[in-house]
């Protein structure tokens, strides 16, 4: 289908693409004791176990000879000209070339235009992954490779969730925050209570199998992880859909701040279960309640700290410019690992350290580091995007993982999809209450139908304790089947569901001057007409933070000499370049005198 | 007593089936009028200028203009009234409504022209349906200079390039001995496409009566 005329290219790439991963782990197998060893080296441990991309369910193929063949080589008499260094190289080596095979794919697939623009790109990552799953298989009869929880929240998932923090357009964000929120917690618990509740009622009804050990304490927990709406999903989704902008940001708002109750659940559900159902009392409800709180606050709290420091430092870096773009990466990833160190919400510390550092920052840096920032960025969350899908796709494929039962998999999806038109049907009706703009029926479909689970529900089920929770594969199963479900099929047909259901889309384009002007006009005129009606209302309030923020903290964070100038500015000098530009290709002066004589 | 009562009710009934505020929005609104105007029937702008929160707008002497400039009251009439009355005050009011589930798209359409017309009536100081590039500069450098960063010369600048922006989008290909009149309401309706107006010039108007719990601050 997409071999067309590029055929000829594409054969002989292809085939390249399915070696290497076979050929890397045919060389892998013979060293996987020295990798161990170098990890455990590095100290790595913790919660969630040592990251990497091999699985460390492989230690047992040592193959001796070879490994004491590579130790002989370098204590061997003689002098060989040319030496095979792989146990030196292996790891960068390996994850070299896992990336470019990540790069190499999203070649692949734009060079035909007609499959991308119907065919969204995560779900062909998925399907890329399922094939080199399937591959690395036949030729092991069991599967090396893994999306490890380690790797996946210490690295991959901080670059995305803090491209999209950084990025975040910060107005809009606050303006709908009480949706956001609202749709987060309320949603989000809402989704998690009732699917395990209708999940243990359908296994005490016998639709689920016996062999699915699980009591309610078990439901809970995987009610708790299945039920989050996943920011890399929506990202990935999304942005090839372009709905209007509020539609965006609520939905993935939702994504990044149910992450506080994704992981209060989940901590009190595994405490729970570890600790057994007989001995959950009120105490430990009023534990989780109170852990609610301190999670999402103090994870907040933590990122909004970083963001000061994040500024401040910035405020001096007039001399060193070349490393600016580093001081916005580490504190950024330090943000999201020191949440992770006190066990809050990492994602809510990031998305607000990026939030709140992006004013102050992009104002203080150069205009050099600003495009560094950004493009190093995205491409950074555009591969870590690219490789949790591949991986995904290749985690699905190791059947010693997961155990598969019907009735569990096909009333979880039953039930997660129900659960989140009810919910949001139902906030939605509250929520028009309160809100200015009320969301129509249609926003609340794209709602429903964009609320896709992701890699976090599968790193989470992964994480699971198979020894506590006795139906764990038959929960990873379930959790692989609803990703793909929600991301490739819902993936898919998102785009023309949005165009049957005429959804405004979004322009993306930059504001012209005199949109730029009403825009500040509007702030000021809607005060100023809250202030004559005597309302105290919203522009009143955001009117007073502006004012704040001129006073103090502009005065703190922003450095002196960026202190006078704003947006509109620059919006004013591209303009002028432009217009300067154009008005010397017109016939001559002449245009340029009118002008002048006008103005 | 009870009869000036039913006749002030009535009045509302009346307004309130005119604008489509709810009869507790007038109400309210009432109250305030009231309270701005000592206790009158009209007020004059003296009245508007005595708000403190307005000290620090940039753009107080326009939104202040606005509420008595009869162009505002979709009655046909230009000028500028030296008091407005009850009426007036909810009719300009009513520029600032929140679209409404109910709403259809012409009426969604009649609203953005309602509220551009606003926007474009504030602009235009002189009453002769277009804005030149002194009354668009006059209006651009108060919200720029007073309101931040920029310095009066900054802001002229910019004031020149939004006009200049507007010609190039209205009237592309221009002769050299032709010059821009000025923006008309159809070219200001192009130039602010991309604004979605009606879900940004609104502002919340209060269904329960909170103003006692305001203690005299919102002066």
């Amino acid at each position: 289908m997409f071999l067309r005329p590029q055929g000829k290219m594409l054969v002989p790439s292809l085939l390249l693409l399915l070696m290497l991963p076979v050929t890397g782990a045919a060389t892998e197998l013979s060293v996987t004791e020295s990798l161990q060893s170098g990890l455990a080296g590095l100290g790595v441990s913790g919660d969630h176990g040592p990251p990497g991309l091999v699985s460390p369910g492989s230690t047992g193929e040592q193959v001796q000879p070879e490994v004491a063949e590579e130790e002989g080589s370098h204590h061997g008499g003689g002098f060989k000209i040319v030496q095979w260094e792989w146990s030196y190289v292996q790891t960068p080596y390996i994850i070299s070339v896992w990336l470019l095979l990540a790069s190499l794919a999203k070649i692949l697939f734009h060079l035909s235009q007609r499959f991308t623009t119907v065919v969204p790109e995560s779900c062909m990552l998925i399907l890329l992954g399922l094939v080199l799953g399937g591959v690395v298989l036949l030729a092991h009869e069991k599967q090396l490779y893994q999306l490890e929880p380690g790797l996946f929240f210490l690295f991959l998932l901080p670059t995305i969730v803090g491209d999209a923090g950084y990025f975040m357009p910060s107005r809009l964000f606050f303006d709908n925050l009480g949706a956001i929120t609202l749709y987060a917690v309320v949603g989000t618990l809402w989704n998690a209570f009732c699917t395990a509740f209708c999940l243990y009622g359908v296994k005490l009804l016998g639709v689920i199998d016996e062999k699915v050990d699980a009591g309610l304490m078990d439901f809970l927990l995987f009610g708790a992880l299945i039920s989050a709406v996943d920011p890399v999903a929506v990202i990935a989704v999304f942005e090839e859909v372009h709905v209007n902008d509020t539609l965006f940001i609520i939905v993935f708002g939702e994504s990044l701040l149910n992450d506080a109750v994704t992981v209060v659940l989940y901590k009190v559900y595994m405490s729970f279960v570890e600790v057994g159902p007989a001995n959950v009392g009120t105490a430990e409800c009023m534990k989780g309640l109170v852990s609610f709180l301190v999670v999402s606050l103090g994870g907040t709290l933590v990122g909004l700290v970083f963001a000061v420091i994040l500024s401040f430092t910035t405020r001096f870096t007039k001399k060193v410019r070349i490393i600016e773009p580093l001081f916005v990466f580490l504190l950024v990833y330090l943000a999201y690992l020191t949440a992770e160190l006190c066990s809050l919400s990492a994602i809510l510390s990031m998305t607000f350290c990026g939030i709140g550092a992006n004013k102050y920052v992009e104002a203080n840096i150069s205009q050099k580091s600003r495009t560094t920032v950004k493009y190093t960025m995205k491409t950074l969350a555009s591969i870590a995007e690219t490789i949790i899908f591949i991986f995904l796709g290749i985690s699905a494929m190791d059947k010693t993982k997961w155990a598969w039962d019907t009735g569990l998999v096909a009333c979880t999806l039953v039930f997660i999809l129900l659960f989140r038109a009810m919910g949001v049907i139902g906030q939605t009706w509250v929520l028009n209450r309160f809100r200015l703009v009320p969301l129509d029926r249609i926003d609340q479909v794209v709602m429903s139908y964009g609320g896709l689970r992701g890699a976090v529900a599968f790193a989470l089920v992964v994480l699971l304790d198979g020894e506590k929770v006795k139906a764990k594969d038959y929960f990873v199963a379930t959790t692989i089947v609803v990703v793909f479900f929600t991301v490739m099929f819902q993936g898919l047909t998102i785009k023309p569901l949005v165009k049957w259901l005429k959804v405004p889309r979004s322009t993306n384009r930059k504001p012209t001057i005199n949109e730029e002007i009403h825009e500040r006009a509007f702030d000021h005129i809607l005060t100023a007409v809250e202030d004559i009606a005597g309302l105290q209302g919203y522009h009143h309030w955001r009117d007073k933070w502006e004012q704040f923020d001129k006073k103090y903290l502009s005065k703190l964070l922003l450095r002196k000499s960026v202190y006078q100038k704003s947006e509109l500015w620059e919006a004013y000098q591209k303009i002028n370049m432009r217009d300067a530009i154009s008005v010397i290709d017109q016939v001559g002066g002449q245009r340029v005198m009118v002008h002048s004589r006008r103005l | 007593m009870g009869a000036s009562q039913t006749r002030t009710e009535d009045v509302f009934q009346e307004l309130s089936d005119k604008t489509g505020f709810s009869l507790e929005q007038i109400r309210i609104l009432h109250k305030r009028f009231r309270q701005l105007s000592g206790d009158e029937d009209t007020i004059s702008k003296e009245n508007l200028e005595k708000i403190q929160a307005l000290d620090k707008n940039p753009i107080r002497n326009q939104i202040i203009e606005a509420f008595f400039d009869k162009r505002n009251q979709n009655d046909g009439e230009v000028g500028s009234s030296r008091e407005i009355g009850f009426q007036q005050f909810v009719k300009v009011m009513c520029h600032f409504k929140p679209p409404t589930l109910k709403m259809t798209t012409e009426d969604k359409e009649a609203m953005r022209r309602e509220k551009l017309r606003f926007l474009f009536n504030m602009h235009d100081t002189d009453n002769d349906g277009t804005i030149t590039l002194d009354e668009y500069r006059k209006v651009v450098e108060e919200l720029l200079s007073k309101s931040g960063a920029i310095g009066l010369e900054a802001a002229k600048a910019i004031a020149d390039a939004a006009m200049l922006e507007v010609a190039s989008i209205n009237v592309p290909h221009m002769e050299p001995h032709e010059f821009y009149e000025g923006i008309t309401f159809e070219h200001f309706e192009q130039i602010l496409k991309g604004l979605e107006m009606e879900s940004r010039m609104n502002i919340r108007f209060l269904d329960v009566d909170t103003s006692t719990m305001h203690c005299g601050k919102s002066q």
